[in-house]
């Protein structure tokens, strides 16, 4: 906004000498990927609020330690972490002209993706018929499956954009200029592995 | 600007490629026939908006009166030709529900977003026009959703448009079962859309300005759009987790918002209000940034203020998001937290009155051109005055302890939202006729339009302040069950006529569109002698908006009776011979 004030001050002139360029140049994806998140933001916000208010209200909230298991989600977190790290070098590896590279850490960090679904699979499989807790059972219960399944669900999502954009690669040979198509995916998965950090942080750890 | 030079020669290649009917009309891309689509689909929906509310004031007049002529509606409407108090709760509902997802926020955002913004920065098109595309259908999805509860069995929702649980969380306690689930549905499938529509919006105004087209050189109803497209991308999204949670505590057997299993009712009036309080201000800044334009073309002068009143809109918008607790001063709110809430909305009226100041600063001394645009934009104001002073009633608290929940509440939501968007809505519609359709309106017709609106809306909704004040509450379907409201029945009386006279008139503003887009006065390009970029593409624009270049832009859109120009306009996209020009 500076930049647009300053170009005001010196444009009485009558020429159109000044613009702004645009803020992600020849990337409006980009721009539109970081808006979509923002939006997608509130929504875990609100999610992750309302699960604030009632556990506060509530005297007789479990233990989470006491249901879930801290150790299984600290796997599910790291697997996570490291689908993050392999994310950001199949991005190195188009940036950098090497398509190989991109399409192994790209199919490693869906691995990930699905080491992480088979996990809270697991998880979920052993919580409602092992203890045979349902999301009816409580609050507690409700917050839970509703906060890890919608974030579930957008791994799953995840999943599928970035093996979409896999198998898409090996159609067409994908080059440098291509990289955006894995940066704004990349933006994405960035932030379902966030939203997990908080919900292992609220819903796990505290 | 590489993006634009990208999208130029998509342009410039597209205008000889003829489309398919389909890929013209219904599955279009272009931003403009998908704002026409807007436009279209939500004067259907306001048919229907106010046949709810034509139902409403007929009980209210002759309450548990048969009128054999209703038997037309669906059951939901109507049990044995009468408005009875189960079929009344779903009408008030479905009436506020239809005019503020399916009517104000299409037409204000869907429509003239969609179509304005493209040709006032000076874009081919918008930045993503297949999300454009998915959009539109996504809500017109949500839109067969929401019509369809009017004939699941039950009926439609009936816990009013702010669904208030528990009510709206036990079928049992409204009679209505699915028509709720799909009310929740619905808006979630609209959120979807809206989501798509505000992601283009911000990111098409951010990239794709023309050569010149600096942030302080937009047009304020831009601005409006931007800060709207922003409210909408943060606020819908509350909404969309509350309606999730309200659904599953009605399908799924949670407890939310039920006290039964430890649920909190109080937490869906945060939520939804936390939402509630930035929608009012979605489906009031394109109104205001409309009006700016009018005002401006129209008093062929600058806007007074111009940087105040887009500064004035983003601190509304900031605003917005800290005052939802003065809707819930009577929901058991701790004192203390209401004074700040209090505070907070009295706050709002400093940028809001700047803007009215600014307003009639652009008045003053003005070259007044009384057009049916310029009446309507000058009721906006005016209406908004009124609208934004009862306002200040509601939001102190010990005024609102008194007046809440009455039909006070309902003249000031009218007033801002009748009084305010929808006559930025009609001059928004004379003013862009041209550019959207090739035709100018009937200006007579829309004049008689404009005056019997004017006078049957003060006629309909000023005098609710008075019921109000006498105790009225609202969502009643039979007020002389009490003694005390009995005296009150010729007011509700005159309400009621005066409403069947306004909902009549709104024929008038259809016919005037269907009898211009065929008969019509052919328009020239800039008919209104206005300055911004819209008025330099044809009238109606092709596709890509503009058969040459894309227009550059060399001044502030509001350069009226400039000493540069023999003229008194001076367009954005107008370069000056400084040598020539002062003699």
């Amino acid at each position: 906004m500076s930049e647009a004030a300053a170009a005001e001050v010196h444009g009485h002139g009558a020429v159109a000498d000044q613009y702004e360029p645009s803020l992600t140049p020849g990337n409006s994806g980009k721009l539109g990927m970081w808006t979509f998140l923002a939006g997608d933001a509130m929504t875990f916000g609100a999610g992750i609020a309302a699960y604030g208010a009632l556990r506060y209200q509530n005297v007789n909230w479990p233990d989470p330690a006491d249901w879930l298991g801290i150790s299984l989600t600290a796997v599910m977190t790291f697997i996570l972490i490291c689908s993050s790290v392999t994310m950001v070098e199949a991005l190195s590896g188009i940036t950098h002209g090497n398509i190989a590279k991109m399409q192994r850490f790209l199919g490693l960090t869906v691995l990930g993706g699905i080491a992480f679904l088979g996990c809270q699979a697991y998880e979920w499989h052993h919580l409602i018929w092992g203890e045979h807790l349902s999301i009816k059972t409580s609050l507690f219960s409700a917050t839970f499956f509703i906060l890890t399944g919608f974030h579930g669900l957008h791994v799953t999502g995840g999943v599928i954009y970035l093996g979409t954009l896999l198998m898409h690669s090996f159609q067409r040979a994908y080059t440098v200029a291509d990289a955006k198509l894995i940066e704004i995916a990349g933006l994405y998965w960035h932030f379902v592995d966030l939203v997990w950090i908080l919900i292992f942080t609220f819903v796990y750890l505290i | 600007m590489s993006s634009t030079a990208a999208v130029a020669v998509h342009g410039a290649h597209g205008e000889h490629h003829e489309l398919s009917f389909w890929r013209t009309y219904i599955f279009s891309e272009d931003h403009k026939m998908i704002g026409r689509q807007f436009l279209f689909v939500a004067l259907f929906m306001m048919s229907i908006g106010g046949l709810m509310a034509m139902l409403m004031r007929l009980d209210l007049a002759w309450p548990d009166t048969q009128f054999s002529f209703l038997k037309i509606l669906p059951q939901s409407l109507q049990q044995d030709s009468a408005i009875t108090a189960n079929t009344y709760n779903a009408e008030f509902t479905m009436h506020a529900t239809i005019m503020i997802f399916f009517v104000v926020m299409p037409i204000l955002v869907g429509c003239f977003g969609n179509f304005l913004i493209p040709l006032m920065i000076g874009a081919r098109d918008m930045a993503f026009p297949k999300l454009n595309m998915l959009s539109f259908w996504v809500s017109a999805v949500a839109g067969v959703i929401m019509m369809s509860s009017f004939w699941v069995p039950g009926g439609p929702a009936a816990a009013g448009w702010t669904s208030y649980a528990p009510l709206s969380a036990v079928p049992l306690y409204t009679g209505v079962d699915w028509g709720q689930n799909l009310w929740c549905i619905s808006i979630i499938v609209l959120g979807v859309g809206s989501l798509m529509g505000s992601i283009n919006y911000i990111t098409t105004i951010i990239n794709m300005r023309t050569k010149g087209m600096t942030f302080f050189r937009l047009p304020l109803v831009i601005w409006s759009l931007f800060i709207t497209a922003i409210l909408l991308l943060l606020a819908l999204p509350v909404l969309t987790t509350a309606l999730a949670l309200l659904l599953f505590d009605r399908m799924a057997g949670t407890h939310f918002f039920l006290p039964a299993g430890g649920g909190e009712p109080l937490l869906w009036q945060h939520l939804f209000w936390f939402f509630g309080h930035p929608e009012v201000y979605i489906m009031i800044l394109p109104g205001m940034g409309i009006a700016s334009e009018l005002i401006a073309t129209f008093s062929r002068k600058p806007i007074f203020g111009y940087r105040a009143m887009a500064y004035a809109m983003a601190a509304i918008a900031f605003l917005s998001w800290i005052v939802w607790g003065h809707h819930m001063f009577q929901s058991g709110m701790d004192p203390a937290l209401g004074q700040g809430f209090m505070l907070t909305t009295m706050v709002i009226a400093v940028p809001s009155a700047i803007k009215t100041f600014n307003w009639l600063g652009t008045l003053y001394k003005g070259d007044i051109h009384y057009t049916s645009a310029m009446l309507n934009a000058l009721s906006f104001v005016a209406m908004f005055v009124i609208g934004g002073l009862s306002g200040i009633f509601m939001a102190c608290t010990p005024v609102d302890m008194y007046i809440h929940d009455t039909y006070f509440i309902v003249a000031h939501i009218h007033y801002v939202l009748f009084g305010g968007s929808l006559f930025a809505v009609f001059g928004g519609i004379v003013y862009w006729f041209p550019k959207m359709f090739g035709r100018m309106m009937n200006e007579t017709l829309a004049k008689v339009h404009f005056w019997i609106t004017f006078v049957a809306f003060n006629c309909t909704f000023f005098p609710m302040h008075i019921l109000g004040m006498g105790g009225h509450m609202r969502r009643i379907y039979n007020p002389t069950q009490y003694d005390f409201l009995k005296p009150l029945e010729p007011v509700n009386m005159f309400i009621s006529i005066s409403a069947f006279v306004l909902g009549a008139a709104q024929f008038l503003l259809l016919a005037n569109m269907i009898w211009s887009y065929y008969k019509g006065e052919k328009a020239t390009e800039n008919p209104w002698h206005a300055n911004t970029l819209e008025w330099s593409a044809p009238s109606p624009p092709g596709h890509g908006n503009w058969p040459g270049p894309v227009p550059v832009v060399y001044r502030g859109p509001y350069e009226y009776s400039s000493p540069e120009s023999a003229e008194d306009y001076l367009p954005q996209w107008q370069p000056v011979e400084h040598a020539t020009a002062a003699d």
